[in-house]
């Protein structure tokens, strides 16, 4: 029988009093966000951001907790954002989105920062036995490339490969970690050629392979078209995520055509949208999904956001943490 | 519903009869333009000037939003009220003084361009501000139920400004595919659906202005810029805005920056004399978008950028209005910023907007004096 473990592909929306203070201790200007040298008063008010939203999500229940990703200014770019090497400039669209970060631009040789590192130390000292386990969230190598700009590499597979080994460097100075959520929405949104889609699987698996964490790759607005679904197969992940939200139909034919990892992400929960999910509805999604995958039983499945939730008010992003704490846990129940 | 209104529907003259959308002067129809030609107007060119809408609110008009939330004070809801008024007829003035030709009040009502309308409109709900980027949030309402029309939106700004204002005043309004596209959907199947129903009670909202005198409308969607590939929707809302709206009514579409060609000559279609595009921004770049085919619609051309807090020279003004000859004549520009003003500091948006005015004032002497040749101004042949 399939474990159901509750979680979310993190960023989180910082909370009402956070936005506020934040805004007029740092200013308005994209000059004024994170890079990686805030002061002490910046950094004691993000440790109150991460403190209650570790809280949110160890009150709702999830099975995984995230740090929270508060300083994540320029979203899922910000590795790079904190990164030497890189210089952020002109505020650039996010995806499809009515959002934007500051586009980084790469001009030399990339190193690891250990920013996310030390956000998840952060974190983990403030987790106790009630805390689900700590998950790690970063992009996945291929969308950060997709986000950033190379002027050093010279062309996109030696970039893409450059910014796999980056993210290497990331994740090998994680603390212990019970999962890494690798975010690979350009998978869907800029999906890659021929030619580099293979390369984009080898990517994602190498950094895949950096930790002995569960490892789930986490797709979203729409579905990876079917070369690139072929080759993010070849990777050595625990679990490919999907985003059911956005179009159930495409991501089931990829599942059913070229199978998928022993263990599932569904991505159920509308990350973009106020309106809260019942819990019936979630567990009925992921019943809807068992059955139309006969072929495969999954040893996990994840039920999850489909997207960030930082696009969200604070009341109703808490609201659908709770509802997917509840689905898992009382799915639990019925099947046991 | 009915059709739009053709020549011979009632007895007003100059309506021209053909099908379709609305005609500018250039097509040979009812001119919607010269109505806002000043009687005492130096040349004979006339190119219109105006704005977009949006001008930096006077910063005790921002203390004043605050203090009605502070209990400490002894300040309500009809001294805010008071205050928005001083700052409209304050602002109103700044844009005459300018020497506009076409004013409006700056917006110093409304808040943002999307909760302004929102919360006078039954059927939506706030629950918190959401992220745009960095630390900039916007109170993103839910639509959670039927969309219907609540109170007036604009009808009192318009009375208000057009009392204090010597000249013709301009109304721009937040078009409903942006006030949809820009709100969480929880009621409607989709979101074109929620665009068509909020279409209907801006044309309510319209017939409204235009029977409190409104001649002047400017439709914002700024939204078309960030998602393209809808501009069939965008142009079926526009349909259902235009409906039962008088022939002699100037209705503009503004869009801010993006990448036109996505947008053109599909756009044509759209019911609208006008459409005010931001082409100073990206250097007038996309200038030969707009050529091929040709442009049959009134230009409003972006002639500062409203993202630079530096005044453009007049010099440097009127080269960038020379460019809309390339796209337009003389007799079908507009003039005006980019965007609205309003994050810019107050003293450069109305230093930009009395370089635009003289600019444009030179230029016109340049035309009659048959000195510019570019493009459609250039003089004809048989001249």
């Amino acid at each position: 029988m399939t474990e159901l473990v509750a979680t979310t592909p993190g960023l989180l929306p910082l909370p009402d009093w956070a936005k506020g203070e934040l805004s007029d201790l740092k200013g308005h200007q994209k000059s004024d966000l994170i890079d990686g040298t805030e002061g002490e008063d910046v950094t004691e008010a993000y440790d109150r951001v991460r403190t209650e939203e570790l809280e949110w999500q160890t009150e709702a229940g999830l099975d995984r907790v995230v740090e929270g990703q508060g300083r994540w200014d320029d979203n899922i770019a910000h590795p790079l954002a904190v990164a030497d090497a890189v210089d952020t400039r002109g505020i650039v669209r996010y995806y499809d989105n009515n959002n934007f970060y500051r586009e980084p631009v790469v001009t030399d040789d990339l190193a690891a920062s250990g920013d996310v590192a030390a956000e998840l130390d952060a974190a983990a000292a403030l987790l106790d036995g009630d805390a689900g386990g700590l998950q790690a969230v970063l992009p996945g190598p291929y969308s950060l490339a997709d986000l950033a700009t190379d002027e050093h590499y010279g062309d996109e597979a030696a970039f893409l490969d450059a910014v796999a080994d980056f993210l290497v460097g990331e994740v090998e100075q994680f603390p212990d970690i019970e999962t890494l959520f690798l975010l690979e929405p350009s998978l869907v949104e800029n999906p890659p050629e021929d030619g580099i889609d293979e390369r984009a699987g080898a990517a994602i698996d190498r950094v895949a392979g950096a930790t002995g964490a569960d490892v789930v790759c986490h797709t979203y607005w729409g579905a990876v078209p079917e070369k690139a679904y072929a080759h993010l197969m070849d990777a050595d992940l625990d679990a490919v995520g999907f985003d059911f939200v956005s179009d159930h139909e495409a991501n089931l034919y990829n599942i059913t055509e070229y199978g998928t990892t022993d263990d599932i992400a569904l991505g159920l929960v509308d990350g973009q949208n106020t309106r809260v999910e019942s819990v019936e509805t979630i567990r009925d999604r992921v019943e809807w999904v068992n059955e139309q995958v006969p072929a495969q039983s999954f040893d996990t499945t994840y039920l999850t956001a489909n997207t960030e939730l930082f696009y969200l008010p604070v009341n109703r992003a808490r609201e659908k943490l709770d509802v997917l704490a509840r689905a898992a846990a009382e799915e639990e129940e019925v099947t046991a | 519903m009915s059709d739009w209104p053709e020549v011979g529907d009632d007895d007003r003259d100059g309506r021209d009869a053909r099908e379709g959308t609305p005609t500018t002067a250039a097509d040979g129809g009812v001119d919607v333009r010269e109505q806002f030609r000043p009687d005492d107007h130096p040349t004979d060119h006339f190119l219109l000037t105006t704005v977009v809408g949006s001008y930096p609110k006077p910063k005790w008009l921002n203390r004043s939003e605050d203090l009605v939330d502070d209990e400490e004070y002894d300040f309500d809801e009809d001294h805010l009220h008071e205050a928005h008024d001083d700052a409209a007829r304050l602002i109103t003035e700044e844009h005459e003084r300018a020497g506009l030709d076409v004013v409006c009040d700056g917006e110093m009502r409304r808040n943002e361009m999307v909760e302004y309308f929102a919360h006078r409109i039954d059927g939506y709900e706030f629950n918190g501000p959401v992220k745009v980027w960095g630390h900039n949030y916007f109170d993103k309402p839910s639509v959670v139920d039927e969309v219907s029309y609540g109170e007036q939106w604009l009808v009192e700004e318009f009375e208000f400004t057009s009392g204090v204002a010597q000249r013709p005043v301009k109304v721009p309004i937040t078009g409903p595919y942006t006030l949809a596209n820009w709100s969480f959907n929880e009621h409607y199947e989709d979101e074109e659906t929620l665009a068509y129903e909020l279409a209907d009670l801006v044309n309510e909202e319209i017939e409204a202005l235009v029977d409190a005198g409104a001649r002047y409308i400017q439709i914002d969607e700024p939204a078309l810029a960030t998602t393209p590939d809808d501009h069939a929707i965008v142009g079926e809302c526009l349909e259902r805005i235009v409906d039962d709206v008088p022939a002699d009514v100037r209705l503009g579409l503004h869009v801010c920056y993006g990448d036109y060609s996505r947008i053109y000559p599909e756009i044509l279609d759209f019911p609208v004399h006008e459409f005010d595009l931001e082409l100073a921004n990206g250097d007038y770049e996309q200038v030969p978008v707009f050529t091929e085919p040709d442009f049959t619609k009134d230009l409003a051309l972006g002639v500062v950028d409203a993202h630079t807090a530096e005044v453009e020279p007049v010099e440097v003004i009127k080269e960038n209005i020379k460019k809309g000859f390339e796209i337009v004549p003389p007799e079908r520009l507009t003039i005006s910023p980019d965007c609205g003003l309003k994050l810019l500091p107050r003293d450069i948006a109305y230093g930009k907007m009395e370089n635009m005015v003289q600019a444009a004032r030179e230029v016109e002497q340049e035309l009659d004096d048959g000195e510019v040749d570019v493009g459609f101004a250039a003089p004809a042949a048989d001249d």
